[in-house]
């Protein structure tokens, strides 16, 4: 809501500056940092810039918990942090940094694993199983979902072994990507079938 | 909650100063992140960060109180710091001028606009007495502070300080 601007206000106010840039910054660093150290930091996003677009990072303080792609839309994501993890959300690189880095790593071909710890919190039961088993299948490799579902110990269950890596919440870190069609065929993914082929495209070179 | 982080820094800096008011927003954000989980759904963020800085406001105001500062005349300067966000000096000192009632009110109500039955719920009183005060202080301000803008002082000291303000 704006302020009623009567003219008497905006002769009055009018030097105190409604928007001022540098000390927004200034405070919102100093704010996380003292969220950050007070514990109630609940969970701190910032984005990267990838081949693949702009990704959202967010981390509590047990370890990475979202990766969301642009077309899953940013603020959605945060929105369902806000309302299944925590509402203390801020804008918090530091945390994330590590992340960030592994990530740039990872897509200048510097990078065949990720190290991070990982927050699996967003995904339960089975389909946290099949995210479970995903990190053990390694780079440049893939697997079919039937496969999956067999090493998720449920063989039958390879449509519940889609819908886990389709709503894999850290897709690039947990490599939901390296799960293909029986056929060979990349199938649907969270970043849209061009992002799949071309992480596929990047693991094989 | 981030939405309105610039409507809480002006009301700081209105209320307690430029010196103290970024303690005053840093207070008031972390106070308001570790309440924020119990807020109700639907309840008006905005009165809610504004009762939250004003009870930071109260506090600054008593710590400074408390401070054996030099308790001169408040200084001509335009700048304290020489930053370039800083904002006229010479409001702050027409504001510091005023009773912390009517600084309060006429923040609140012109900043945030918020009505003055809200306003007397967060400062105590009756929604008249927030009004009165508001109407006051404006009074006061009129008297003090606009009057100077006729005399180019104010004016002078704006183009060369506040640019990129337009809005």
């Amino acid at each position: 809501m704006m302020a009623t601007m009567e003219p008497e206000a905006r002769d009055l106010f009018g030097s105190l500056p409604e928007q001022d840039e540098q000390a927004a910054a200034r405070l919102h660093a100093r704010l996380a940092a003292a969220a950050a150290a007070d514990g109630i930091l609940d969970v701190a996003y910032r984005t990267v810039d990838t081949p693949l677009g702009t990704l959202l990072l967010a981390a509590t303080e047990q370890g990475l918990v979202r990766v969301a792609y642009p077309g899953q839309g940013h603020d959605a994501a945060l929105a369902q942090l806000a309302e299944l993890v925590s509402p203390r959300i801020l804008n918090a690189p530091g945390r994330l940094d590590g992340a960030a880095r592994q990530l740039d790593e990872y897509f200048s071909h510097h990078r065949r694993a990720f190290d991070l710890p990982l927050d699996l919190r967003l995904s339960r039961g089975f389909r946290r199983t099949v995210l479970t088993h995903l990190l053990q299948i390694p780079y440049g490799a893939t697997e079919s979902y039937t496969q999956v579902a067999a090493a998720a110990g449920h063989p039958r269950a390879v449509r519940a072994a889609g819908s886990a890596c389709a709503t894999n919440p850290v897709p690039i870190v947990v490599p939901c990507h390296r799960v293909v069609r029986s056929d060979g065929s990349p199938g649907g993914y969270a970043g849209g079938p061009d992002a799949k082929r071309s992480l596929l495209t990047l693991e094989a070179a | 909650m981030a939405d309105f982080g610039p409507m809480v820094l002006r009301v700081c800096r209105a209320v307690v100063g430029p010196d103290e008011a970024e303690d005053a927003w840093s207070e008031t954000f972390l106070a308001a992140l570790k309440a924020y989980p119990e807020l109700d759904e639907g309840a008006n963020v905005e009165a809610w960060l504004v009762t939250i800085a004003h009870r930071k406001a109260i506090d600054a105001t008593r710590a400074a109180a408390r401070r054996p500062v030099a308790a001169g005349p408040l200084p001509e300067r335009p700048s304290r710091t020489g930053r370039p966000e800083d904002w006229d000096g010479d409001l702050w000192a027409a504001l510091a001028a005023l009773p912390a009632k009517q600084r309060a009110a006429v923040a609140y109500h012109y900043l945030t606009g918020l009505p003055y039955a809200q306003i007397a719920e967060i400062t105590g009183g009756s929604t008249d007495a927030a009004r009165r005060a508001a109407a006051d202080g404006i009074k006061t301000l009129r008297a003090t502070y606009l009057a100077r803008t006729t005399e180019g002082t104010y004016l002078a000291r704006t183009t060369e300080g506040t640019e990129g303000e337009g809005r």
